[in-house]
């Protein structure tokens, strides 16, 4: 089986839980035995990984007769994009008119040339591409299509993998132009990300990109759910495929240092946005202090929230025992998670949220909103709704009380993380390619 | 001759309110009074009241020819009374045929027994004095919370002049024997030990309405086959059935009602059976051997054992917990407290508690908390509430009489351990 996977990001390419996922399941799909060429915006340094292709989709030739048709296909695609928004442009209720009016004439756009396009030589030309989530993130997404359909143009595949929004125009592309299945992944949607607010420019390509798509893979029964619900896509065409975690032993042994082992240190690991619910926490955290003194509170990570959440946890007054360590990288998220005694992921709404289980990996015991879809997968795990706040911090105040419930709890998590292993998502994504491709 | 001793389980547990360590200290109330109240309107409906006209129906058409036993416990008997009556009016009709016999347990379906034998002898008498009170007659014989019985149990209910206990026909413990014979405990010759035909119970209590099961579906005339087949080689067969198996657990619609109206006629038109009552049999039947166990067996899981209820820390750290203030409760007398204790003590608290996912929980008897943390949280939670009552309740008696200081203060003592704990 040889796959065209299309990413936004790949170790060390990186800037969340997408490029961790993408990692282990290409790495358990080529055990066995898919041929992978991983398609990124931009590849710095060496494109060879030892079990697949990394190629560069910045300065990918495109060729004038390349370009036709792309251009041709891009025709098409987009038209039946602007349609699908045409018609169900009024289910986005806070959908203003000029947004609206903005994304229906950047789908009907030509091809444009004012973007860094760099002439190569009489009869081809390339765009140069940054990678990351810059502010000119929808163009880069629109140059990142073209390139990618210009490279599949040159390679032999049997199927289209695309992972997030950020891919799907170039796989509507690729599939438009080489007939080849499209299965389009869906770890987070636009609805997550943002709740009600969402930008109605990425909904519309998620939603073109799943209809278009042969098979939809969701990481979780919740974002299906989502799936199903605000796009309409067909039940059946939607398969669950559970994340899964690379590492199943904790690299480091980090000891707590002794003038710190009287104490019970909660943590709260991930960006500081609405999305992953931290004022949940310090409320929760609130109502821990209030009946055990001896804990402190952990937010690691940086977002938009942050700033707010300072001046909360002042106003409070529980600054002494709520502390921001910030952006956390490598292995100060080991050490990080080595030294608490919890870990709280009060999501308001996740996908499915890989961090729970490298938590497990230091023993650590975690509290999971039952919003999230890693709560799908471990049934061991203390939950709590993430507006529940009490609730979270009776269970918060038992874990710390309780050493035998923390021992329980992570004996038990171990054990199941056992079977949550990439290898058996592997096997789920090849029977998805081998039924695409008999369907295609 | 061989007899058929039928004693049917009744028991309810009152479950646990979601009780937050906010609550510890600010309110003293422990249970969730709806759902015991909802849960119980729906069995009286679908379970008791119909099976109780129905054995009443049964023991009138066969004239005294059909008998059976009730072991029913002190909570179930509170729930009753608390919120359907009439439940209670049902047993009470059923005890006047003189035909029932009315089985004897710990009032708080507690596995008090382990861990303070000054406290199961309380809710012994108790529950014994409660059970003639309402049916009119003492308890002759006795059956453990869960069947949960070891030999040192055999030889506690010998003091307390106990008939016939009845316990789990575990293979671990019978070995090549059958349980179709009366026993006895090691040293013990009263009360009798009654092993349960666990294969036979079973595949009523739990097999019935499993499509997949080979022999479904059961009839009267099917299963009395199977009763016909080990007849010979039996004096007693000792059916021990949850009633919630009637109606609850194995819906009417299974037919487990047309069953059980069929089944005394299916197992009389053998000449050789007859259905007796435990006490009944006790004094007519003789005891063929001596049944050694040392650990303690219990009817739940495939091992028999008390680890459903014992099988991870959480549980003993609760029961621990909940044991070691055995002798200070019990010092102090306080009537309201005496009573909260009881009910905790309840065997199913602690059942919630396990871990065992794949091999518990029936359909009838859910965990109320749906996983066995928040089950111990929640518990942990009522005994840190309860714990904060005793020790002011102490500090009261003790500022009326100082004199009797240290009475109250006792160390407490844990009895009897689980084996190889």
């Amino acid at each position: 089986m040889r796959i065209l996977m299309l990413g936004w990001e790949f170790p060390p390419h990186i800037s969340g839980g997408l490029g961790t996922a993408c990692y282990g399941m290409t790495q358990a799909l080529a055990k066995l035995g898919a041929e992978i060429v991983f398609v990124l915006p931009r590849v710095k340094g060496g494109g060879e990984s030892d079990f697949l292709r990394l190629a560069s989709a910045s300065g990918t030739p495109i060729t004038r007769e390349a370009a036709s048709r792309i251009f041709l296909a891009g025709q098409s695609v987009w038209r039946e994009s602007v349609r699908f928004l045409e018609l169900d442009s009024p289910i986005f209720p806070y959908c203003t008119p000029e947004a609206y009016a903005e994304t229906v004439r950047w789908l009907g756009r030509a091809p444009d040339r004012e973007y860094g396009e760099a002439r190569l030589s009489a009869h081809s030309f390339t765009y140069d591409i940054q990678g990351g989530y810059g502010p000119d993130l929808m163009s880069e997404v629109r140059r990142y299509s073209r390139l990618a359909a210009a490279l599949a143009l040159r390679e032999s595949f049997d199927v289209v993998h695309a992972h997030d929004w950020m891919t799907y125009p170039a796989g509507m592309l690729v599939k438009a132009l080489t007939g080849r299945p499209l299965v389009a992944h869906i770890h987070a949607t636009e609805f997550d990300r943002c709740g009600e607010n969402i930008n109605v420019q990425v909904a519309g390509m998620e939603r073109a990109g799943l209809m278009t798509a042969d098979r939809v893979v969701a990481v979780s029964h919740l974002t299906s759910r989502t799936v199903v619900e605000r796009y309409g896509v067909p039940q059946d065409k939607v398969v669950v495929v559970h994340n899964a975690v690379a590492r199943h032993e904790a690299e480091r042994h980090y000891v707590v240092p002794p003038r710190i082992r009287h104490e019970k240190r909660v943590l709260f690991l991930g960006r500081v946005t609405f999305q992953k619910g931290p004022e949940y926490f310090m409320e929760a955290a609130r109502l821990v202090l209030k009946r055990l003194p001896n804990v402190r509170f952990f937010m690691a990570g940086s977002g938009d929230m942050l700033p707010k959440l300072i001046r909360r946890a002042g106003q409070l007054r529980i600054g002494g025992r709520f502390h921001f360590a910030g952006f956390l990288r490598g292995e100060e998220v080991d050490h990080m998670f080595a030294l608490s005694d919890l870990y709280v992921m009060p999501s308001v709404s996740e996908p499915f949220g890989i961090t729970p289980l490298e938590a497990i990996l230091y023993d650590v015991p975690v509290l999971l909103s039952r919003q999230s879809g890693v709560s799908e997968v471990l049934k061991n795990a203390l939950k709590a709704d993430f507006w529940d706040t009490r609730d979270m911090a009776d269970k918060i105040c038992a874990v710390l009380r309780y050493p035998c419930l923390a021992a329980e709890l992570v004996k038990n998590c171990r054990q199941e993380l056992r079977s949550i292993r990439w290898e058996n998502a592997a096997g789920q994504l090849m029977a998805i390619y081998r039924d695409a491709c008999a369907r295609a | 001759m061989p007899a058929l001793c039928l004693c049917f389980d009744v028991h309810e547990a009152y479950r646990l309110r979601r009780y937050t360590v906010f609550d510890i200290g600010q309110s003293s109330v422990y249970e969730d009074d709806d759902r015991n109240c909802d849960s119980l309107m729906a069995l009286a409906r679908a379970c008791y009241l119909p099976m109780n006209e129905l054995m009443l129906r049964l023991i009138r058409r066969y004239k005294k020819a059909f008998k059976c036993a009730f072991a029913i416990s002190g909570t179930a008997l509170d729930q009753f009374e608390q919120y359907a009556p009439e439940v209670i009016d049902g047993f009470k009709a059923l005890a006047a045929t003189g035909c029932v016999e009315f089985v004897a347990g710990t009032s708080a379906h507690s596995l008090a027994f382990l861990y303070s034998e000054e406290e199961f002898d309380r809710q012994v008498k108790a529950h014994s004095a409660r059970l003639k009170d309402v049916f009119g007659k003492k308890p002759l014989c006795f059956r453990n919370a869960e069947y949960v019985y070891n030999n040192e149990l055999a030889l506690a209910l010998q003091k307390s002049g106990f008939k016939a206990v009845l316990a789990e026909g575990a293979d671990h413990v019978l070995g090549w024997r059958s349980p179709n014979y009366l026993y006895q405990a090691p040293g013990v010759s009263e009360p009798r030990l009654f092993l349960r035909n666990a294969s036979l119970s079973e595949d009523v209590s739990i097999n019935f309405s499993c499509r997949e099961w080979a022999s479904w579906p059961l009839t009267a005339e099917k299963f009395a086959g199977w009763c016909r087949g080990v007849a010979d080689s039996a004096d007693i067969i000792n059916l021990f059935w949850d009633y919630h198996a009637f109606g609850a657990r194995h819906s009417r619609e299974t037919g487990i009602v047309d069953f059980m109206t069929a089944l005394p006629a299916a197992l009389l038109e053998d000449k050789r059976f007859r259905f007796m009552t435990p006490s009944e049999a006790a004094k007519k039947i003789e005891i063929r051997g001596v049944v050694d166990v040392p650990g303690f067996t219990s009817w739940k899981d495939r091992e028999r054992d008390l680890t459903m209820w014992l099988g991870n820390d959480m549980q003993k750290d609760a029961i621990h917990a909940l044991y070691a203030l055995d002798a200070r409760v019990r010092a102090l007398g306080d009537p309201a407290l005496l009573h909260d204790y009881g009910r905790l003590q309840s065997a199913d608290h602690f059942y919630n508690m396990s871990t065992k996912w794949f091999t518990g929980y029936l359909s009838d008897r859910p965990n109320p908390f749906g996983n066995p943390y928040d089950a111990y949280i929640t518990f942990m939670n009522v005994l840190a509430d309860f714990v904060m009552r005793l020790v002011a309740a102490e500090k009261a008696a003790n500022a009326k009489q100082p004199a009797s200081r240290g009475k109250a203060a006792g160390k407490p003592r844990v009895r009897r351990k689980k084996s190889g704990d």
